[in-house]
């Protein structure tokens, strides 16, 4: 049997690289431990050293070739007495480098990020991918042979695609569509992440080097180990790739918030039908600003940038499982008691993990309060394909210089963790003046 | 008459009218069918069935013949044309009861007569001109066929020149015969006139014969017939008939323009069909027609709301098969029912029942090429096969054609024995999609002509066993 030789995982997070070059060619005698090919990752090239050995049968991935999956079959290595007549079988099975189809491990329930799929749509708000033909349990996507190769072909990410055939499965003319609108292309972030093989190195993806466990072991530490769930995986995952990925800067503004305690204190104070947290007010000032600086609303997509006419705002909510963001869509057009009893139904739900997938995929600004927890102020990472998340710190007494003189104001420290791909140094600074003003002269955020 | 108002009334009791009106009657809709003739349409009485059951005893007089091959002996082998034409018509005959037995069963009303529209949602129906019913249905539904077309100059007589009617029930067994037009009908009828001994011609007016077929299987097939005595002249036109007392005297132009004449006892006119739409009162509403047809939309919906057009009536492929299809589709879509889907044309099989047999679904390899495919196309022969030798027929291909690219089967062509019982597996791959990965890691069992569909599939990309 011809062997498959695979392209190698050079780390645990790694997955997918370039297949920088051949060091050997089609007919060549290789022994175990020959260095065949060199391969380049984001950080560093490495070399492919041979585990078996036998006659180098065919190279199935040219030198140069990038973004090749890691598991894919880069070459095929014959044993004594075959010949390359014997190949047909082994790369058949696994034909092009980006074919990832069958098993998405399609996260279970609450996902902590607003697009469940690896590859995450770029245009959340736009299509609402929920659609997606998949069965409850989280599992297989329908689609025909075809339209997987096709998908595959073209670099379409199938979870992110609705289906017309029988029972929402998806058929050719749902790809051709797809290519023809231009939808559903799998960010550039690697598609094949998720073949099944690829799935243990996914799960421990903030383990570079030496893993935990073995550290833990080797020092003889005591510990209990919790196996992953759903969720925490695609929070490592998504969460590893945001921060290796995406160029985060950062800005911080201090906020006085003694009139915005003053006037909730009045609106609590007017009815029982709501009660209005600090969080609220950072909500809507923060998706009215967004408004004003729509600039700052976006996401990249490598075709294009993305615009989005609603700020919908994803809130982080702590559940005991871990995070998760859900929804308030449309928040530049929401009253402040309607987002406030919106936030409680779905933190509500969130903890008790019963959100339906569209009340936490698809947000297009991420806002993080851990000030209850008396935080200055932190830097957040990025939720991607979101360009912007909002960390706010704890409204606390500080003294602050008032008309020259030393006087003691609430100040909230704020800091915009900014996706410097789409939204640029100023642009997010205008952003932050905006929402400033607003939380501070709060009377102009319920116009 | 008890009841005049339906849901819907189906006009034509073909395989698209009775099976449409069954389809209505299982989603519980008040349906009726209107049929001037027989249950069951050309197809059940005079197509597709009572040609099977000639051309089966075509097939087992020519395995009498061939017996020695066999190691068996068959002496006085002979036949009585009366008797095969009989058999015929009672092979008709008792699936024509069976029609009406399925209407009956499903409560489905027959009224006898024909139809005529009478503005929309109304229908006259008369008898022999004498008024039987006045019907109103909100859905209308127009199955009525199609017939043999008539060229200009060859208008079949129905006594020297005929048409698939008189061909089916021969009252002489013509020593000599023409078949003008070489598509799946005049085929059939020039194959079952072969085999049972009369001297045939084909003149077909394109350069291949069975033209909608693939070239390289129309080629093949040509080829058997003119081993077996067949004459073809493909390229060429008939220009006159010049018929005496018991003989017509044909005038054929060939491709360069030159004439020559051939006298044969009979002449059969198979130059293809024209759909029934005169008669049915369509100038009383807003239907339009196209070039013999009625024009209705991927749903089967006429320009005028609640008259629809099914079948050979609504153009081609004038197929049984596609007849059916298509009203299940035209009734499911007024019942409402979610997800129905337009039938995808590309992916209807056709069968020709010609001795070798022919079948294919989806684009020949040129076709393929034209539509701007890169092709890869797999070949296996009959000669390949164990079980092809062992039925004592080694001739005969089967060839697939899979788009390059992304290896979607494109289409499927064959030529030789049962291929027409063999097609479906294609059809169905094609329907789901199927790669040929997929076509690869199919078992198909052995010892079957069907290993040849795998072997195709394997050699078009270069992994054939067995040649």
């Amino acid at each position: 049997m011809p062997v498959n030789i695979l392209m190698p995982a050079l780390s645990p997070t790694m997955t997918e690289g370039t297949l920088a070059k051949w060091l050997m060619k089609e007919g060549d005698q290789v022994s175990s431990g020959d260095v065949i090919a060199e391969i380049e990752t984001d950080k560093a090239t490495m070399e492919v050293e041979a585990v078996d050995e036998g006659t180098l049968g065919k190279i199935v991935v040219a030198e140069g070739s990038e973004g090749v999956a890691v598991n894919a079959v880069i070459a095929v290595l014959l044993e004594e007495g075959e010949d390359a007549s014997a190949i047909g079988d082994a790369p058949a099975a696994a034909p092009a480098p980006a074919a990832a189809p069958p098993a998405e491990p399609a996260p279970a329930a609450p996902v902590a990020a607003p697009a469940p799929a690896p590859a995450p749509a770029p245009e959340p708000a736009a299509a609402p991918a929920p659609a997606a033909p998949q069965a409850a349990s989280g599992g297989r996507i329908f689609a025909s042979p075809l339209a997987r190769r096709m998908a595959a072909q073209a670099g379409l990410d199938l979870a992110a695609l609705t289906g017309s055939g029988p029972k929402g499965r998806i058929v050719k003319s749902d790809i051709e569509a797809a290519i023809a609108g231009g939808s559903g292309k799998a960010a550039a972030a690697p598609a094949p992440a998720a073949t099944p093989s690829a799935a243990p190195a996914a799960a421990a993806p903030a383990a570079a080097g030496p893993s935990a466990k073995e550290t833990a072991d080797l020092l003889g530490m005591e510990y209990e180990q919790e196996p992953l769930s759903g969720m925490r995986r695609t929070i490592a995952k998504r969460l590893t790739e945001s921060k290796q990925t995406v160029p985060h800067f950062y800005l911080t503004i201090d906020c006085q918030v003694d009139e915005l305690l003053k006037v909730r204190k009045e609106l609590n104070s007017r009815s029982d039908d709501y009660k209005v947290s600090v969080n609220d007010f950072v909500i809507r000032a923060a998706a009215i600003a967004l408004k004003k600086v729509p600039a700052a609303n976006a996401s990249f997509d490598p075709d294009g940038m993305m615009y989005y006419k609603h700020a919908d705002i994803s809130v982080a909510v702590a559940t005991p499982s871990g995070l998760i963001t859900p929804i308030i869509k449309a928040a530049e057009g929401k009253g402040l008691a309607t987002i406030s009893n919106e936030m409680k139904d779905l933190a509500v739900r969130a903890r008790d993990g019963k959100l339906k997938p569209e009340e936490y995929q698809g947000g297009t600004f991420s806002v993080s309060n851990l000030g209850m927890f008396g935080v200055k102020e932190f830097a957040a990472i990025i939720n991607p394909p979101q360009g912007c998340i909002l960390a706010v710190g704890a409204g606390e007494q500080r003294p602050v210089v008032k008309d020259g003189a030393l006087a003691v104001a609430t100040v909230m420290s704020c800091t915009l963790s900014v996706d410097h791909r789409v939204v640029d140094g100023a642009v997010g600074a205008e952003f932050l003046a905006a929402f400033k003003k607003l939380i501070e002269d709060p009377i102009t955020m319920l116009l | 008459m008890a009841d005049t108002n339906f849901d819907v009334v189906v006009v034509g009791g073909g395989p698209a009218g009775y099976v449409t009106a069954i389809r209505a009657a299982q989603l519980k809709m008040k349906v009726a069918v209107v049929e001037k003739q027989h249950l069951g349409g050309i197809c059940l009485n005079w197509g597709c069935i009572p040609t099977k059951a000639l051309l089966r005893s075509a097939e087992i007089y020519h395995y009498m013949n061939h017996a020695d091959a066999f190691g068996l002996s068959a002496k006085g082998v002979d036949f009585d044309l009366q008797k095969v034409v009989q058999r015929s018509r009672a092979v008709s005959k008792q699936l024509n009861g069976g029609v009406g037995h399925l209407l009956k069963k499903n409560k489905v009303p027959v009224i006898d007569g024909e139809a005529k529209l009478n503005g929309p949602g109304k229908l006259k129906v008369t008898k022999d001109g004498k008024p039987v019913a006045e019907l109103t249905a909100k859905h209308i539904i127009l199955a009525t066929g199609a017939r043999a077309r008539s060229l200009p100059g060859l208008e079949p007589d129905g006594k020297l020149v005929w048409t698939y009617m008189e061909a089916l029930v021969p009252d002489i067994m013509p020593k000599s015969m023409l078949v003008i037009g070489s598509g799946a009908i005049g085929i059939e009828f020039a194959s079952f006139f072969k085999t049972m001994g009369a001297e045939v011609t084909v003149v077909e007016v394109m350069p291949q014969i069975l033209p909608v077929e693939d070239e390289e299987i129309a080629a093949h097939a040509r080829k058997r017939f003119e081993k077996q005595g067949m004459k073809i002249i493909s390229g060429a036109k008939v220009t006159g008939l010049k018929k005496a007392a018991n003989s017509v005297t044909v005038s054929v132009e060939d491709s360069k323009g030159k004439s020559s004449e051939i006298t044969v006892d009979r002449v059969i006119s198979a130059v293809g069909v024209v759909g029934n739409i005169e008669g049915l009162g369509l100038e009383t509403t807003k239907v339009k027609t196209d070039r013999g047809c009625i024009v209705a939309d991927a749903f089967s919906r006429t320009d005028e709301p609640g008259i629809y057009a099914i079948g050979d009536v609504a153009g081609p492929p004038m197929l049984a098969h596609k007849a059916e299809h298509e009203g299940v589709i035209c009734i499911e879509k007024i019942a409402g029912l979610p997800d129905v889907h337009p039938m995808d044309k590309s992916k209807i099989p056709g069968c020709t029942y010609c001795h070798p047999q022919v079948a294919s679904v989806g684009m020949t390899e040129k076709k393929a090429k034209e539509a701007g495919h890169s092709v890869k196309v797999g070949r296996f022969p009959f000669m390949g096969n164990g079980k092809a030798i062992a039925l004592g027929e080694p001739e005969g291909l089967v060839k697939t054609v899979f788009d390059a690219k992304t290896g979607e089967l494109l289409g499927a062509h064959m030529v030789g024995a049962e291929v027409t019982e063999m097609i479906q597996g294609f059809v169905v791959a094609m329907g789901l999609e199927t790669t040929e990965e997929d076509l690869m890691h199919t078992v198909f069992p052995h010892p079957t002509l069907s290993e040849m569909m795998h072997e195709s599939v394997l050699d078009a990309y270069g992994r054939v066993i067995h040649m």
